[in-house]
């Protein structure tokens, strides 16, 4: 586990229940400062409802959620000004140009020299061809970008994403890719993004919390899960864990390798799926490092 | 304390919001002060009917234009805080907005102070328009009209807040309520007839709202019995009651939706 100082989120035990469906089931984490965390998961697995109790947009059931330093669930407008959010699903208002959104979500978050910060803005994300267009007139991909300078308004010390480059073209996508790594760099902010897309993952993430009903079942860093399940790339790793899979997990030292039930193999054994990572702790625990 | 603080800036910004898009759109502005001229130009002539037809009428020229101009009022009142509301839901921005610095306290004053400006935006013709048409200023009631038309307002922020609540509560298939639920007050509200018309049963519930007492007291002032403190201050005093339950209402749905996760993926 991080430092406090050096620990962006720290998750405890948290379960969310809608009425008798359990969403998330009992999930601890932390996120260090600085990092690149995904949430990975199928549909259904309990990426945006835990994204959502991060936002404190959704309160839990039960545990304890603290960011920047702060108890999300009792003290969220402190920490509010401090953050951020994008997703393709929650719109900007569609009647209001792009100036205008950007200027009324400017004042609700404080930014100082607001006209300066939305020039800087749109000069960055290339907005300034449709910063007095309707929002609603916009492509998918100028509507991603204006998302972005909303999201990035404030400085943002933690941006939380969910599908960022969700109906985006690769090229559009890459780019809203590098820009995120881009500002992290620059800023030293922590991100958290929610993700079905894994090529976004393998290149921006530190570390990878994969989740499936409700829990978190594996994690560690892209090339470390990659190398423990024997795989190519994260997709694979995915749909071994979606499709309940038998997992390779690497032997001690000098044992040799054996797939289960299939006798001797390659230096890797396969485990039965759903099994507790060996790096975190039984309650699915961990701490994540930029 | 933090939960209950307000920024005005925050408040500011959101009254910004609303006024891009009426400074964006003059159907809709247009659309604000069409309904209720149209109101008072139906009532201006029905009155002038009654005035030759009915002593109760002559003996108070204008009482029916005075009433209809404040019901719209809190018509206004009432859609002018709704509207806000519905606005946030129809462009699915509740997710950006409840994510954002915003307190729910914050947004209830803003969609309160943009009640203000709809209502002025959309009774003020109609009221200037009835001088020249029919000779009759709502103005003349003086310093009292301030009073009755405060009063009204805060009645349909009550409602508004109700109506919105129940949106966020049951989605947008509850929107109509934003312009029909008021009208279960109408006939309680004595906007036309004195509240003595009202059956003897039906009495007690129409003096436990606001609007009987603010539309008995109007007709008080233009019957030439004076202006009624008695009246006002149990209008005053309802509304307050009223008020803060509206505020708690939407406050408590509010909360409740971050409970069950509706602030997320609201929208049409």
């Amino acid at each position: 586990m991080t430092s406090p100082a050096l620990t962006a989120i720290e998750v405890q035990s948290v379960s969310k229940h809608f009425g008798s469906v359990l969403a998330v089931d009992d999930i601890s984490f932390s996120v260090a400062a600085g990092s690149t965390t995904a949430l990975l998961g199928g549909n259904g697995a309990g990426k945006t409802t835990t994204l959502s109790m991060l936002l404190g947009l959704l309160v839990p059931s039960s545990g304890a959620i603290t960011v920047l330093g702060e108890d999300m669930i009792r003290h969220r407008y402190r920490v509010l000004p401090r953050l951020n959010f994008s997703s393709p699903y929650v719109d900007l208002p569609h009647r209001l140009t792009v100036r205008q959104n950007l200027t009324v979500y400017g004042h609700l978050y404080g930014v100082p020299h607001l006209k300066a910060r939305i020039a800087d803005l749109a000069d960055e994300l290339e907005l300034g061809e449709f910063l007095d267009r309707a929002a609603g007139k916009l492509s998918a991909g100028q509507k991603t970008r204006v998302a972005l300078a909303k999201a990035l308004l404030n400085q943002p010390e933690l941006l939380l994403l969910d599908e960022p480059t969700a109906s985006l073209d690769p090229d559009t996508a890459d780019w809203v890719r590098g820009y995120f790594q881009a500002y992290r760099d620059r800023v030293g902010a922590t991100i958290v993004l929610a993700s079905h897309n894994m090529t976004e993952v393998e290149r921006m993430c530190d570390h990878v919390l994969i989740m499936k009903q409700g829990r978190i079942v594996d994690q560690g860093s892209p090339p470390a899960l990659i190398e423990r399940f024997g795989r190519a790339t994260m997709e694979e790793v995915f749909l071994d864990i979606a499709r309940d899979r038998q997992r390779i997990v690497p032997l001690p030292a000098g044992e040799g390798a054996r797939r289960a039930g299939e006798g001797e193999l390659a230096p890797l054994e396969l485990a039965a799926d759903n099994s507790p990572s060996p790096r975190p702790s039984p309650s699915g625990r961990g701490s994540v490092r930029p | 304390m933090s939960q209950i603080s307000l920024s005005a800036r925050r408040v500011a910004a959101m009254c910004l919001r609303h006024l891009y898009i009426l400074k964006g759109s003059w159907p809709r502005v247009l659309e604000m002060a069409y309904w209720p001229a149209v109101n008072m130009v139906v009532w201006g002539f029905t009155s002038q009917f009654f005035a030759t037809n009915s002593t109760w009428v002559a003996k108070a020229a204008g009482v029916l234009i005075g009433a209809v101009i404040l019901w719209d009022v809190m018509f206004r009142g009432n859609l002018g805080v709704a509207l806000s509301f519905l606005e946030e839901m129809w462009s699915r921005n509740l997710g950006h907005l409840s994510v954002s610095p915003l307190r729910p306290a914050e947004l209830v004053t803003s969609m309160i102070c943009m009640s203000l400006i709809r209502t002025v935006i959309g009774v003020l013709p109609a009221a200037l328009l009835a001088i020249p048409l029919y000779h009759y200023s709502i103005f003349s009631l003086g310093l009292p009209l301030i009073a009755f038309w405060f009063n009204l307002m805060v009645s349909g922020w009550a409602i508004g807040l109700g109506v919105s609540a129940l949106v966020l509560r049951f989605g947008l298939g509850a929107e109509s309520l934003a312009w029909v639920l008021i009208f279960a007050i109408a006939p309680l509200a004595g906007i036309y007839y004195p509240i003595a018309t009202l059956p003897g049963w039906l009495q007690p519930v129409a003096w436990a709202l606001p609007p009987a007492h603010v539309f008995e007291g109007m007709r008080s002032l233009m019957f030439g019995h004076g202006f009624r403190p008695d009246l006002l201050a149990s209008a005053m005093a309802l509304n307050a009651v009223y008020l803060a339950l509206g505020v708690a209402v939407f406050l408590r749905v509010w909360q409740g939706a971050r409970v069950r996760g509706a602030l997320l993926n609201v929208g049409e």
